[in-house]
């Protein structure tokens, strides 16, 4: 469609200043032609559906209306309306502000600077998040990329552009019987080159492909223009960041590789997974693949080469169905008033929720009373008094068959424990809390709400209140 | 308009109240029951009662192969009447699983009844939408559309007529939509139970809403499917009912205890 002129009224929007200019898409600014006041700044996004463009343009605008309409949170733009895909479609939604990871980019390439790498974590997280949402809808973006990334000036990411996506519950229009590769070749993943859509996975392994471009400047498969040049990385391991940038953290290698590894099943299982070692970056579990500083061998490659000849993927289930199987779990270990009997009924809980789950992950909190520490005093400076409960939690941990989770250790200090907790939680999207149901005998149950029944009331998720017994209580 | 759309009642009482009332509860405004009214259940008089309400009162019911059955039956009572051998499709249909009830049906129902149904048509339209119990290209074969293939050729058929967008039908007994992808041949889709999934009528699209009375997949709820012309989107939905009354019915009517098991597994 040719360029809209301002002031163009378009099913009662008005158009204004014409932002964008893509490929596919012009973005206007509008309003509602009879002045009623909207409730966001809004734009139109209208296909260039000419003559010359392919078929694809046209379909991926119907699924994206398709999709954003259903779309709930803050992760995604709020859809206002869509026109008629026969005679003038477009799309109205939320405008939202702030800048594109690609603008963010190539202010870093003008200037001459590279990302710190406390920014490059901040901002995958933030990513992360998003894309953790969208797959909790159980919708997978599959076209994530610097362009449709937009961070929002409090910090948190809004994904863009859903024209390419897939809706576990609803047909998915871009799909066919002869299975094709439906991406941008710079961010695909390895499974979606042989035509899987639909595994939350993909996504993670784009925010990887742009994580590894924030930290070393280049793109770990390059921009390749061909089938088989996109076919490279279901075998081949990109060049180690290190060996372009030596500065780069071994947990920040050890993150980006994970994100990128050819099999879907060998990255991070979920998206809030990938948040949570972005976030607690002292805790990664760093492996050879952190500290590399070579690229994988000839052999290797080679082995691997002959293998994705005839590499299929299977089917994934649902997004959400998926992510739920790798929830994120949390205990809280307390820290005074500790009797044996919680102790060990909370580790009994733990394994059982650990154990029905294999790619769950633990996180050990506890919280303690910001005046315990203290700055003055050199045996209970916050460090030494930081180490004492982490060695506590870790002594807690021994016996627990961690081979299969990753287990992480955090010590809180807050005044109001409960509060502490539940914002823990959310800000981790912890699947399930774990903790003691005993009040530890507090008086005062009556006018305060004791610290387990106010979590269990005000969690995100589930919570499981552990009775205390010991196993030789009975004896 | 809102247009709910049940197909494979099969003389199931409970079950096609709990649909209707669900229906209604959404706003369904207009009713379509795709065949297959009676057979199976122990109903099949109270069923086709409140079908003919619906239809005399310009709602849409068509014929399913559980009908055509009736007059097998039909034919086989006047064959023994005038003391001639049976013929042999009449024979043969005895021994399916469907005609082990038609007889019984047959006795349940009214001579007024039973002339209505025959009367029934084979396929109805609705503006975009069409009809039918089985298949389009030959409502009259009764063939399963089962894959692909032969939803193709049905959506194909139906949509020689150019206004057509939509085929609706049953006798599968499982829900599923087809539609075109970016390739040539159909896809087909597995629909979540409660999702409105938008169906533009710029496509063409054709869906299998599955059967009230009989579940075949496991679970043993009823299925039926409400289509929203106004914002073109499908809703196929599962219902609970009392099963276990429905099949406790079959029992007491003295029908093979299969039909009541079935019932109570959803298998």
């Amino acid at each position: 469609m040719k360029r809209l002129e301002t002031g163009t009224n378009i099913d009662g929007f008005l158009i204004g200043a014409c932002l964008h200019a893509g490929g596919m898409a012009h973005i206007y600014e509008v309003t509602y032609a009879d002045a009623r006041p909207a409730p966001f700044p809004m734009v139109m996004k209208v296909p260039r559906m000419t003559a010359g463009d392919g078929a694809e343009n046209i379909i991926g605008f119907e699924v994206e209306h398709q999709i954003l309409q259903v779309l709930q949170g803050r992760h995604v733009p709020r859809f206002v309306a869509a026109g008629d895909l026969l005679t003038i479609p477009y799309l109205v939604m939320e405008h939202v502000q702030g800048h594109t990871l690609q603008q963010v980019i190539d202010q870093y390439t003008e200037s001459r600077t590279n990302a710190s790498f406390t920014d490059i974590a901040k901002i995958g997280a933030s990513f992360a998040r998003a894309a953790h949402s969208l797959h909790q809808q159980n919708t997978c973006h599959l076209d994530l990329k610097p362009a449709n990334v937009l961070l929002h000036p409090d910090g948190h990411a809004v994904l863009l552009d859903f024209g390419l996506s897939c809706h576990a519950h609803f047909p998915d229009l871009l799909a066919e019987e002869l299975r094709k590769a439906i991406g941008s070749p710079t961010w695909i993943a390895p499974e979606q080159v042989v035509g899987v859509r639909g595994d939350p996975r993909s996504d993670i392994f784009a925010i990887g492909v742009m994580l590894y471009e924030l930290a070393t400047a280049e793109l770990p498969f390059g921009n390749p223009a061909t089938q088989g040049g996109m076919r490279q990385r279901l075998w081949m391991d990109p060049p180690p960041p290190r060996k372009l940038r030596p500065d780069i953290p071994s947990w920040l290698q050890e993150i980006i590789l994970r994100c990128l590894h050819p099999q879907a099943a060998l990255r991070y299982p979920s998206a809030a997974h990938l948040a949570f070692d972005l976030e607690h970056s002292d805790q990664v579990r760093i492996t050879a693949r952190g500290q590399q500083t070579k690229g994988t061998s000839f052999w290797v490659h080679f082995k691997r080469w002959l293998k994705a000849a005839g590499m299929h993927y299977h089917p994934s289930p649902l997004p959400a169905q998926q992510i739920d199987e790798v929830p994120i779990v949390m205990v809280a270990l307390p820290h005074y008033d500790v009797r044996d009997d919680t102790l060990y009924s909370l580790k009994q809980a733990v394994a059982r929720s650990l154990g029905i789950r294999p790619g769950a992950r633990l996180a050990v909190v506890t919280v303690i009373s910001p005046h315990q520490s203290s700055t003055s005093d050199d045996d209970s400076s916050e460090t030494t008094l930081h180490r004492q409960y982490l060695t506590m939690q870790r002594q807690w941990a021994q016996g627990l068959d961690l081979q299969q989770h990753q287990c992480s250790f955090h010590v809180l200090e807050s005044g109001d424990v409960a509060e502490a907790l539940l914002r823990y939680a959310q800000g981790n999207q912890v699947n399930m809390i774990v903790m003691g149901a005993a009040t530890h005998g507090v008086q005062m149950q009556r006018v305060i709400t004791p610290v387990p029944i106010k979590v269990a009331m005000e969690a995100p998720c589930t919570v499981i209140l552990v009775k205390q017994t010991l196993p030789f209580a009975q004896l | 308009m809102k247009l709910a759309l049940l197909s494979d009642v099969h003389g199931n009482l409970h079950a096609f109240e709990a649909c209707m009332a669900h229906a209604k509860a959404q706003g369904a405004e207009k009713f379509a029951v795709l065949g297959d009214l009676v057979g199976y259940g122990a109903f099949p008089a109270e069923v086709v009662d409140r079908c003919q309400h619906l239809y005399f009162s310009g709602h849409v019911v068509l014929r399913g192969n559980h009908e055509e059955m009736l007059k097998d039956v039909h034919a086989q009572n006047s064959h023994s009447g005038s003391n001639t051998d049976t013929t042999s499709k009449a024979h043969t249909q005895k021994n399916t699983l469907g005609a082990q009830t038609a007889a019984w049906t047959y006795a349940q129902l009214s001579p007024a009844q039973r002339y209505w149904l025959e009367t029934l048509p084979l396929t109805a339209h609705d503006a975009s939408v069409c009809m039918v119990h089985a298949s389009a290209d030959a409502p009259d074969q009764w063939r399963y559309v089962e894959d692909e293939r032969i939803a193709r050729i049905s959506l194909d058929a139906a949509c020689s007529n150019p206004d057509v967008r939509y085929v609706f039908g049953g006798h599968v007994h499982h829900q599923s939509l087809y539609y075109r992808g970016t390739g040539r041949q159909l896809m087909a889709f597995k629909p979540t139970a409660g999702v409105a999934i938008p169906t533009p009528s710029h496509r063409r699209w054709l869906a299998t809403i599955g059967s009230v009375g009989q579940p075949r997949d496991g679970d043993t709820r009823a299925m039926y499917a409400l289509f929203d012309s106004a914002t073109e989107k499908l809703t196929f939905h599962r219902i609970a009912y009392d099963h276990l009354a429905a099949a406790h019915s079959i029992r007491k009517a003295g029908l093979p205890e299969f039909f009541a098991s079935r019932l109570e597994t959803g298998r």
